[in-house]
């Protein structure tokens, strides 16, 4: 069940590389929890730690405090590759809550959606823009479907409308789901007696 | 007239519990759930905090394969586990299955294996289906004209809890590619230079129909093999019209149907019809596709093994040829390989090992080269075993492991070690894939096979040729 979401002013932190895929996001051999928590430390991983645990100087999710900093900005195709949920668990638990980018893989937008992680998709313009002023707050306000920041016009997007639904109302899906129970028993009666 | 339906629409349909509108996305049903340790432990959590149990365990079914080693147990009986917390994860799914009574291909199984080879192998996956499991790669089904495609945990509880799924419809694409395959091309070859045509997301928002007659010609293998690297160009799923090679590559398997032919009859009907309109439209020449690998860090940057590496278009190409250690405007022919991996949902069945095996008889590995064959299935161990492929991989200087995802996805102990170049029949090249600061060549078993010999990357037909002339 996803936390509500309704607005969310923060600034951005951008990782401009195209094709950032889930297993940048969490590299396999964390993948062997149970749980959902605590998997914070290990997004992006690689890019963040040496060999021996060490920290990255270098690295901008090293040097960023994460908790005024929860809107990801990233380049195009984020989040291809493995269908693995602990992808948007680990950003979440990073502090992220937002991921902005031109092209967002499928499977991870649902993921995402379902764990209260908003993918919201821009054009490239928009996108340079957001780019060029990293320290200008943002904020997304998903009543609204928009972007807005300081003083320029604000910019719409768009959420599949149940997933919106759901992240504004704090709606429980697998619940929703359920309440199709009586369908679903039909729809078997309806094939398994063929 | 109805309107002409496309294969996907024929089997979307067939499942729709109830129909998608603005403001609701459709109930799909799900014939057929696999399950795997890796991606299941936090579904069954979430169903059994809300009370529930798995709604329909004879749809159900599971296997282990990410996470568990693949050489066998020691002389104490231990399993080598790479870290406790592996072994936590392989119990998990033993009490979680023994609890909801979900059949489970364990360790003592002769059915195991990685779930996308033993699905089909079971006669599990079945054509008209629709399956998923917490696994991009479950497009592989849609060799058989199932539709098949990935989820993420949360959905796999919505699965487990109710056997349906909450979807919007994708869009269609299909992928004709014409013409007779050369020798020594096969369905990976194909794969690669279909990622490379369509791009690394150029199929987001799609299911791609794979069709023409170089498509048709594939064995049920190649097309497994198709299928799987749907998801590398971004679509979620692959399909393939049923034929004769489906219903002869099934018939006999465990958990077919028992009136088979009436069954077949169905699956005959599960083509697209002529004037269905697709929202997308690619063609490609099947004859000039040559033995494929990939140069950078994303699937779709595959050329002909020999081509220059390009000069880069992006940061990103950049990046990743930097990453790979390459130049552009140079072959990848002449970098030295250290690590070689037969194996995978991709390229871990039966006819992979057999051409893998026509390459390496008689010949060795070169001396510092790892190689590593992994069967997909407990099913593919037994078959190789009984031909002596083994043999010929062991006499050739491999090793030969028990099944598993193995260096596909190194989260099991398997893995390239920092700054080593392998050649993998696996489905991922990305940074770190095969283990951290790994770099990874894509290419198909013959020419791992072929690249094992020589130690360099080769185009496997220099060695296939020759074993026709002996
Ligand atoms: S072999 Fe690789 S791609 Fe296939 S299921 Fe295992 S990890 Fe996934």
């Amino acid at each position: 069940m996803s936390e509500p979401f309704q607005v969310l002013t923060s600034k951005t932190v951008t990782l401009s590389q195209a094709n950032i895929d889930t297993d940048q996001i969490i590299p396999a051999r964390f993948l062997t929890t149970t749980t959902r928590e605590g998997l914070g430390k290990a997004a992006f991983h690689d890019w963040r730690y040496e060999e021996d645990g060490s920290e990255k100087p270098e690295a901008i999710l090293n040097r960023i405090d994460p908790g005024e900093h929860r809107i990801l900005l990233a380049g195009k195709n984020f989040a291809c590759g493995s269908s693995r949920e602990h992808a948007p668990w680990a950003l979440l638990d990073y502090g992220f809550k937002a991921v902005i980018s031109t092209e967002i893989a499928d499977i991870f937008t649902s993921n995402a959606l379902k764990n209260g992680l908003l993918p919201i998709v821009v054009s490239q313009a928009v996108w340079d823009d957001l780019a060029s002023q990293p320290d200008q707050p943002v904020t997304i306000d998903l009543q609204a479907n928009q972007i807005q920041r300081g003083n320029a016009e604000p910019v719409s997007f768009g959420v599949e409308s149940f997933a919106r639904q759901c992240l504004l109302d704090g709606v429980d899906t697998l619940g929703w789901l359920q309440a199709n129970m009586p369908e679903i028993e039909a729809y078997e009666r309806s094939r398994e007696t063929v | 007239m109805p309107d002409p339906k496309t294969l996907f629409d024929k089997v979307w349909d067939a499942h729709v519990v109830r129909t998608e509108t603005a403001d609701t996305p459709g109930v799909l049903y799900i014939d057929l759930h696999l399950v795997h340790e890796v991606t299941s432990p936090q579904a069954f959590s979430d169903i059994e905090a809300r009370g529930l149990k798995v709604r329909r365990p004879d749809r159900t079914y599971a296997t282990l394969d990410h996470s568990t080693p693949t050489l066998p147990a020691g002389v104490n009986g231990l399993k080598p586990y790479v870290t406790a917390q592996a072994e936590a994860q392989v119990h998990t799914l033993e009490r979680n299955c023994a609890a909801h009574g979900v059949p489970l291909a364990g360790w003592d199984s002769d059915d195991r294996g990685v779930v996308h080879v033993m699905g089909p192998e079971l006669g599990l996956t079945q054509p008209g289906m629709t399956v998923v499991c917490g696994d991009s790669h479950t497009a592989t089904h849609g060799a058989f004209g199932a539709l098949a495609f990935g989820i993420g945990t949360s959905e796999v509880g919505h699965v487990l809890a109710t056997q349906c799924l909450l979807q919007r419809k994708a869009k269609a694409m299909r992928v004709t590619v014409t013409g007779e395959l050369q020798r020594g091309v096969s369905g990976k070859d194909v794969a690669l230079a279909v990622i490379a045509a369509i791009g690394f997301g150029g199929g987001t928002g799609y299911v791609i129909e794979y069709a023409g007659d170089a498509v048709r010609a594939l064995d049920m293998e190649g097309r497994m093999t198709l299928c799987n690297m749907s998801i590398e160009a971004g679509a979620r799923a692959g399909m393939i019209a049923p034929d004769q090679t489906t219903i002869d590559w099934l018939r006999g398997r465990k958990h077919v149907p028992v009136d088979y032919e009436a069954a077949t009859a169905e699956w005959l009907k599960l083509s697209s019809d002529p004037g269905a309109v697709f929202d997308n439209e690619v063609m490609i020449d099947g004859a000039a596709i040559q033995p494929m690998a990939t140069w950078g860090t994303t699937p779709d940057a595959g050329a002909p093994i020999g081509s220059p590496v390009p000069q880069p278009q992006s940061d990103s190409d950049r990046k990743a040829i930097a990453y790979m250690g390459f130049t552009a405007g140079e072959a990848t022919t002449s970098q030295p390989v250290d690590v070689v991996f037969i194996g995978s949902c991709t390229n871990g069945r039966l006819p992979d090992l057999r051409v893998a095996a026509e390459v390496l008889r008689g010949r060795k590995v070169k001396p510092g080269l790892r190689m590593l064959v992994v069967p997909g299935s407990e099913a593919v161990r037994r078959d190789a075993e009984a031909e002596g492929l083994d043999q010929v991989f062991i006499a050739a200087g491999a090793e030969w492991r028990i099944p598993g995802c193995s260096m596909c996805i190194a989260m099991n102990g398997d893995f390239v070690s920092p700054g080593q170049l392998a050649v993998s029949t696996s489905n991922r090249n990305f940074e770190g894939r095969q283990g951290k600061d790994a770099r990874t060549i894509l290419a198909s078993p013959a020419t791992a096979a072929a690249t094992a010999v020589a130690g360099v990357l080769t185009d496997p037909r220099v060695y296939l040729n020759e074993v026709e002339h002996v």
